[in-house]
């Protein structure tokens, strides 16, 4: 599928690119050796309307596809890959899900304020013993009359603290795997819910990754997405569109890595002259450049998919799964391409190696991936 | 319909792999082992008007454009590599030099049997000593009154013997990619000979040798393109051939990964079919996602031609994947074989043998790295 970037998404790009590398970028070092949470960049994303872009204007979104999506996270990542994250979960992974699966009530009252930047969200799936056999998590939900109450802890919760809304897995039927999981929509300020530990990163370091307990809270429900025992199915179409992202977040990591790298084989002197002129750096670069071409086809296709509502399981697992082992050894030989300068703090692109490797964990582990897109191409 | 192609193009695929399947399928072990140039198969080509794809449609062809032929060749490619490049040297660099740079006179007498397939094409570049560094060739073309009289040895030509018409390279001018010009060389012309069919690795049946020119006179209205500008147009008809060679490589890798899964899903071993080895799993998985990767990047390059877009760069990055990953894909086919891949009766290692010239041919893939950088260095 050839996915062509029309001028209207090209203006849109220009304008994200602007907004990137004027306010995002000469923050990146400093949010990486702080980890602060960069609220007020995130709050300027949303002035930009960057919070909601794949979401209809009257839920408070720009109106945009998935396509635009995904590469407006590409431009954002290029700049900082904590600052795109945080807008490519509040998207992908928590406003996605009620746009897909949401009542029209919930559109208004969760979609409308995530997408305008009122509210973050964030996906509280993980445990401790439930990482990749999702199925297998111990959160309970059980009913109270018109409500549930859901108890359980969750881990590694990108956006964690900061955010104001949860789509959070729980069983509703303890007995059945997959089938008793239901999806909620839970608020922050519902009682009982509280953030334990705030991990220390390797890298992306300015997305916050806490823990989320849930102890005795009480979710009416009416908060209950896409069906009771349908939460396995929503979350794993959540996961399919959000490995889009992911894979978007590590093409735009590997592409800082490799302009960096540009930039400085030129200006490099070695040998008399610069290192780019040498043949073995030549192809370092050519290399480089290729894998982030072939990812980003993958990448496109996968949301071209998405857009015309056709499911995508085995090509934005293919994406994900590509563009994440392409973004740590284009990172990695970005390293090397800077010698010794490339492992000092003072230079960036050590920081997009240790960005870039989250991307073959989260959303799915590439063996994971692996798993699903062997499964569809065998048709098992 | 999810591949994004268009009536026509699936059209053509439809055509193309049931020629592919029906007819060319069931000879390709047999070609590969007798080396017998498939003279019917290229007839049933053109009598299923494939051979015409890229020629106007004044001059008897289609006029698909790339991204048809792309699909073509693919499809050709995964059962016969060794027909694939046979038809894909006919069309790309034999016809398309035509197409782009001959004269009104020239198109109205070569295009229309290049079309129907009366005529053969071939390209003429390569000599002994000029390999990789094309614009060193030595083969010479003196003016003599309103002749060209061409002397040298061209070397690795495919299609040669077989074909009808030459594209060939020579000086007439000093040194250097400036004394360069194009002829249309017909066989049958005096002093063009022959040598012997090399002996190949792999792409049997596709037969590849020397052209001897001695003395061969060549009316002036049979010189392709202004005086000088042979090195452009074997230039520019490269940058199109490699689509082919794309193609070629992604139609190799897929049939080998066919093969693969098939195979994976008979063969029984610690009581299970192999493909429920997570081991045999992610093989199958990273070789779908490059073969995935590899399709796009091709059709990119492709469309990007077909628009008229620049697409030099999109051409050499999808040859210099696309190719290897026919290479890592063919050769992990063959790994999950078995021993069985090693041996003749069975299909996969003549993939592998075959994937290997797409790394070669066409423009080294350490040329398309040179090339790529290049393009990377002087873009920002």
């Amino acid at each position: 599928m050839h996915v062509n970037v029309t001028a209207e998404q090209q203006e849109i790009l220009a304008m994200v690119r602007q907004f990137a590398t004027e306010e995002v970028l000469p923050r990146a070092g400093r949010i990486d050796e702080t980890a602060e949470y960069p609220a007020d960049l995130v709050a300027k994303m949303a002035d930009l309307g960057l919070m909601g872009v794949p979401f209809p204007e009257e839920y408070g979104g720009a109106g945009l596809d998935y396509v635009t999506f995904a590469l407006i996270v590409e431009e954002l990542c290029r700049a900082d890959a904590s600052v795109g994250l945080i807008m490519d979960v509040n998207i992908s992974l928590c406003g996605e899900p009620i746009y897909m699966f949401g009542t029209d009530a919930q559109k208004k009252r969760y979609l409308t304020p995530l997408a305008t930047g009122a509210a973050l969200g964030a996906l509280a799936m993980t445990e401790p013993e439930a990482g990749s056999d999702a199925a297998s998590i111990r959160t309970t939900a059980d009913k109270r009359g018109d409500r549930y109450v859901l108890n359980g802890r969750k881990i590694f919760i990108t956006n964690g603290e900061q955010a104001d809304i949860y789509i959070v897995t729980a069983k509703t039927d303890r007995a059945a795997r997959s089938r008793g999981i239901t999806d909620f929509i839970v608020e922050k300020t519902m009682p009982g819910v509280s953030f334990t530990t705030h991990y220390e990163k390797m890298g992306i370091r300015g997305s916050p990754t806490t823990d989320v307990v849930l102890e005795n809270v009480e979710v009416p429900e009416e908060n209950v997405l896409g069906g009771v025992g349908n939460g396995f199915r929503v979350t794993m179409d959540t996961l399919d569109a959000g490995r889009i992202g992911i894979a978007a977040q590590a093409i735009g990591i590997a592409r800082a890595a490799l302009e960096d790298s540009l930039a400085y084989a030129r200006e490099r002197v070695q040998f008399g002259r610069p290192i780019a002129d040498f043949e073995a750096i030549q192809f370092m670069l050519a290399d480089m450049a290729t894998q982030i071409q072939a990812a980003r086809t993958l990448m496109l296709r996968a949301a071209a998919l998405r857009d015309r509502n056709i499911p995508c399981a085995r090509e934005s697992a293919m994406a994900k799964l590509f563009a994440g082992d392409m973004a740590v050894q284009v990172t990695s030989e970005a390293v090397q391409v800077f010698g010794g300068y490339g492992y000092m703090h003072e230079y960036p692109v050590e920081r997009h190696m240790r960005d870039a490797k989250i991307t073959q964990i989260y959303e799915g582990t590439n063996q994971i991936q692996r798993l699903v897109v062997a499964r569809q191409v065998a048709g098992t | 319909m999810s591949e994004g192609l268009t009536a026509e193009q699936e059209m053509i695929r439809d055509a193309a792999r049931t020629f592919a399947q029906e007819i060319v399928a069931p000879r390709a072990a047999e070609i590969d082992r007798t080396h017998d140039f498939p003279a019917d198969l290229v007839r049933r080509a053109a009598q299923l008007d494939l051979m015409g794809i890229i020629v106007p449609e004044e001059y008897g062809g289609t006029a698909l454009g790339h991204l048809a032929f792309a699909v073509y060749v693919e499809e050709v490619a995964a059962v016969s590599g060794a027909l694939a490049v046979i038809l894909d040297v006919h069309s790309s660099v034999g016809t398309e030099p035509i197409v782009d740079w001959g004269s009104d006179e020239q198109k109205r007498r070569y295009l229309p049997r290049l079309a129907a397939g009366e005529m053969l094409g071939a390209f003429a570049l390569t000599e002994p000593e000029s390999g990789s560094d094309a614009a060193s060739l030595q083969t010479t073309a003196e003016r003599v009154g309103d002749r060209y009289v061409l002397n040298g040895t061209k070397t690795f030509i495919t299609n040669v013997g077989v074909a009808d018409l030459y594209i060939v390279m020579a000086r007439t001018g000093g040194p250097g990619a400036r004394g360069i010009s194009a002829f249309l060389v017909e066989k049958g012309m005096k002093g063009l000979g022959f040598g012997q069919p090399m002996h190949k690795m792999g792409l049997h049946g596709s037969p590849t040798g020397e052209i001897l020119l001695d003395d061969v006179e060549v009316p002036e209205e049979n010189r392709l393109g202004p005086e000088g500008a042979g090195f452009k147009v074997a230039m520019k008809a490269l940058d199109s051939g490699r689509i082919g060679i794309s193609a070629q490589a992604v139609g190799l890798a897929r049939g080998a990964l066919d093969l693969a899964v098939e195979y994976a899903k008979q063969r029984v071993q610690f009581g299970q079919p192999i493909i429920q080895f997570e081991g045999i799993q992610f093989m199958i998985a990273d070789m779908a996602t490059a073969v995935d990767a590899a399709r796009l990047m091709t059709w990119d390059a492709a469309a990007a031609c077909d628009a008229a877009e620049p697409f030099t760069l999109l051409a050499s990055m999808a040859k210099l994947f696309a190719t290897d990953t026919a290479m890592t894909v063919t050769t992990d086919a063959v790994q999950i074989f078995g021993g069985y891949g090693y041996i003749k009766e069975f299909p996969v290692e003549r993939f592998m043998r075959d994937a290997k010239a797409t790394q070669i041919y066409e423009g080294t893939n350490q040329i398309q790295r040179i090339v790529i950088a290049r393009e990377l260095l002087r873009g920002d």
